[in-house]
C-alpha cells in the first residue's frame, strides 16, 4: 500500500470527475500527503478475531410492512430537474 | 429585547401573554439585519414566511388553543442548509445545488414545526458538510462573532455563529466528525451530538451515513435538552434510527451528580493541547469534583489512529453518497454529448475542491486492489477504537475532554493544508466512529485574544440523559457569560 501507486487520472475517471490540469497537480500532491498519513494504519496490530465495524449500532435486515403509502407526486419530483419534458428527466442520447 | 433568552423564560412570558412570538422573532430579525452581512451565518432568510409562522402562533395563544405539547412554541430556529425544509432552498453550500428547492420536510424539520418552532433561516456550512471552518462554502466563509477575523468552526459554523449572535435561539446542525461540537466550542455555545440512531437522518443530505447525526446548537444546556426531546425518536423513513423509547431529557436536569464517575482519557491530554485550553479544562475538572463527581484516569489506546481511520471511512462513504449528484435528476448540469461526458463535466464543475479531494480519496480506498489495505483495515481499527471505549465505559459514566485542542483559528490559516485542518478533529471524531453521544459546553476564555473554550463530555450510546445532567450541573455552577462583542 504505497501512495506512489496513486494514479490520479485513473481515480478521477472512476469517480466521474473532470479535473483541470492545475487540479491534477495540487490535489494529487495533497491526496498523496493524506494517504501518507493514513498509512499509519498499517502499524496497528490486528489479530484474526477482530471483525470490521461497518456501522456503530449493530442491526440487520430492517424491514417495513409491504404496504402502499403516499409518496412525492411526479410534478414535485421533477421540479428540481435541470431538464425535463412530458413527465420525464431529459438525458443525452444513450443508444446509437 | 429581553435579556434572558432561555426557551423556558421566553415561553413562560409568551404563554402568559406578556411577550409575543412576533416580538421574539423581530428581535432576531433586527440582529440579523444588523450583523449578518458581516457574519454570513445565514445564507437564506425568508423573513416573511418566518413572521407568518409567528403570527399564527400568537393567534393560537390568543384563541386559547391547547398548546401543552409545544415545547418550542415561538422559538426562532435556524436549520443547517443540508437539512430539507419544504419549499425552501437547500444548497448544501455547493454550486451543485445552488438552485435546489426542497420538495419535502426532513423528519426533524417537521418535528420542529409540530413543536411550535419558528423556522427563521438557513445556516451556512462547509460544502456538503466537509470541512472544519465553513471556508469551503460556495456562499463564502462565515465569521466568528467573537472575532470576525476568525472562523466559526465547521461544518455547522453558520448554525453556531447564528446561535452565538442570537440570530435565532436554537439551530440544527449535523455532526459527522465533530461538526456540531467543534463550532459550538469555537463560538461559545452548546452543541449536542446525539448517539448514532437517536435522531432520524431522513431529509439530511448524506455525507457519511455510518457517522452522520443531526443535533441541536443552543445557548443553554436545558434548551439543547428540549430540542433533543423534539427531534429524537424512531422514524420508519430512516432504517438506522433506533427503536428506543422517547425520553424526557429535561426533567432530570438539576439532579445532583454526586458519585458520577467521569473519566479523563490520558491520550487526550498530551502535547499539542493549547496551554490556555488545558488550564480551562483543569479548572472545569475541579468544579465538577466540587460538585461531587469522581474523576478517574482512563485510557483509549488507539486514539492516535482515529483520524486516519475516520478519513478512510468518511471519504469512502462520501464517494458513494455523492455519486447521486450526476446532473440528471436535480442540481447543476453541464451538457455533454453522452451521459458519461455530462457526468464528468457536471461533477467537475459543480463540486468544490475539498469535496473533490474527498471523493477522490474515497474512490481510491474503495478501488480494486486497495480495498483491503485501506477500507477494510480502517473498519477493523474502528472495531479496536470501539473496544477501547467499551472497556473504558465499564469504569466510568462519562468522559471529559477538551472539545478542540485550541481556540478558533484565523481565516485562511489552515485553508491550504487539508491535513492540518483534519487534525483539529482529533478529540471529536471517535464519538462518531463509536456512536457515542457527546456535547460541547462553554468552559471559559483564552486571554488575548479573548475567545471561547469548550469542554466535551461523552457518554455511552443512548445515555444522553446522564450527559445532559452533568453538562447542566456544570453550567449552573459556572454561569459563563457568553455574549459576543458585536
Amino acid at each position: 500500500m504505497s501512495e506512489e501507486s496513486f494514479d490520479m487520472h485513473y481515480v478521477a475517471r472512476l469517480a466521474r470527475l473532470n479535473l483541470t490540469e492545475e487540479e491534477h497537480v495540487t490535489m494529487g500532491s495533497q491526496v498523496e500527503q493524506i494517504l501518507g498519513y493514513i498509512k499509519q494504519l498499517q502499524s496497528v496490530e490486528i489479530d484474526e478475531t477482530i471483525q470490521p465495524t461497518a456501522h456503530p449500532i449493530p442491526m440487520s435486515n430492517v424491514t417495513r410492512p409491504d404496504a402502499v403509502t403516499a409518496s412525492l407526486d411526479q410534478a414535485k419530483a421533477l421540479e428540481n430537474a435541470p431538464l425535463q419534458a412530458n413527465g420525464l428527466f431529459m438525458v443525452p442520447k444513450i443508444v446509437e | 429585547m429581553n435579556k434572558d433568552l432561555s426557551f423556558h423564560c421566553l415561553q413562560n412570558q409568551m404563554r402568559q401573554g406578556d411577550l409575543s412570538a412576533q416580538s421574539v422573532l423581530q428581535g432576531c430579525l433586527d440582529r440579523i439585519q444588523a450583523h449578518n452581512s458581516s457574519l454570513n451565518a445565514l445564507i437564506h432568510l425568508d423573513a416573511k414566511d418566518a413572521m407568518q409562522q409567528a403570527v399564527q402562533i400568537d393567534q393560537a395563544i390568543q384563541r386559547g388553543d391547547n398548546l401543552e405539547n409545544k415545547p418550542l412554541l415561538g422559538i426562532p430556529v435556524a436549520i443547517k442548509d443540508n437539512i430539507a425544509q419544504l419549499d425552501q432552498p437547500m444548497t448544501c453550500a455547493s454550486k451543485m445545488l445552488r438552485q435546489f428547492i426542497s420538495p419535502y420536510d426532513a423528519t426533524v424539520t417537521r418535528a420542529l414545526r409540530e413543536a411550535g418552532a419558528v423556522l427563521v433561516g438557513r445556516a451556512n456550512l462547509d460544502e456538503f458538510a466537509m470541512g472544519s471552518s465553513t471556508e469551503t462554502s460556495f456562499h463564502g466563509v462565515s465569521r466568528n462573532p467573537w472575532d470576525k477575523d476568525r472562523i466559526p468552526g465547521g461544518s455547522s459554523g453558520g448554525s453556531a455563529a447564528a446561535v452565538s449572535a442570537a440570530f435565532c435561539l436554537g439551530a440544527l446542525g449535523s455532526d459527522t466528525g465533530g461538526s456540531i461540537r467543534q463550532p459550538a466550542s469555537y463560538c461559545g455555545c452548546v452543541g449536542l451530538k446525539p448517539s448514532y440512531g437517536r435522531v432520524s437522518r431522513f431529509g439530511l443530505t448524506a455525507f457519511a451515513s455510518s457517522l452522520d447525526q443531526i443535533g441541536p446548537l443552543t445557548l443553554k444546556v436545558e434548551d439543547a435538552a428540549r430540542m433533543l426531546g423534539v427531534i429524537a425518536g424512531h422514524d420508519p423513513k430512516d432504517s438506522t434510527s433506533v427503536k428506543a423509547p422517547s425520553e424526557d431529557y429535561v426533567s432530570g436536569l438539576g439532579q445532583d451528580i454526586k458519585g458520577m464517575k467521569i473519566g479523563l482519557p490520558s491520550e487526550y491530554f498530551v502535547e499539542g493541547l493549547d496551554p490556555e485550553v488545558r488550564r480551562a479544562i483543569d479548572v472545569a475538572i475541579k468544579t465538577l469534583e466540587n460538585l461531587g463527581a469522581l474523576i478517574c484516569p482512563i485510557s483509549l489506546p488507539h486514539t492516535e489512529f482515529a483520524i486516519a481511520t475516520y478519513y478512510v471511512i468518511c471519504t469512502a462513504e462520501a464517494s458513494a453518497n455523492l455519486a447521486r449528484f450526476d446532473g440528471i435528476r436535480y442540481g447543476h448540469r453541464e451538457e455533454g454529448k453522452d451521459p458519461l461526458e455530462l457526468y464528468n463535466r457536471t461533477r467537475g464543475s459543480g463540486f468544490g475542491e475539498e469535496v473533490k479531494r474527498r471523493i477522490l480519496l474515497g474512490t481510491y480506498v474503495l478501488s480494486s486492489g486497495y480495498y483491503d489495505a485501506y477500507y477494510l483495515r480502517a473498519q477493523k481499527v474502528r472495531t479496536l477504537i470501539r473496544q477501547d471505549f467499551e472497556r473504558a465505559f465499564e469504569k466510568v459514566d462519562l468522559m471529559l475532554t477538551p472539545t478542540v485542542p485550541s481556540t478558533a483559528f484565523e481565516l485562511g490559516e489552515k485553508a491550504s493544508d487539508p491535513l492540518q485542518m483534519y487534525l483539529t478533529d482529533i478529540f471529536t471524531i471517535s464519538a462518531n466512529l463509536v456512536g457515542n453521544c457527546g456535547i460541547s459546553i462553554p468552559c471559559g476564555f483564552s486571554e488575548n485574544p479573548r475567545l471561547p473554550i469548550g469542554l466535551q463530555l461523552m457518554g455511552r450510546p443512548f445515555e444522553e440523559q446522564k450527559l445532559l445532567q452533568v453538562a447542566y450541573a456544570y453550567e449552573q455552577a459556572t454561569q459563563w457569560k457568553m455574549e459576543p462583542p458585536l
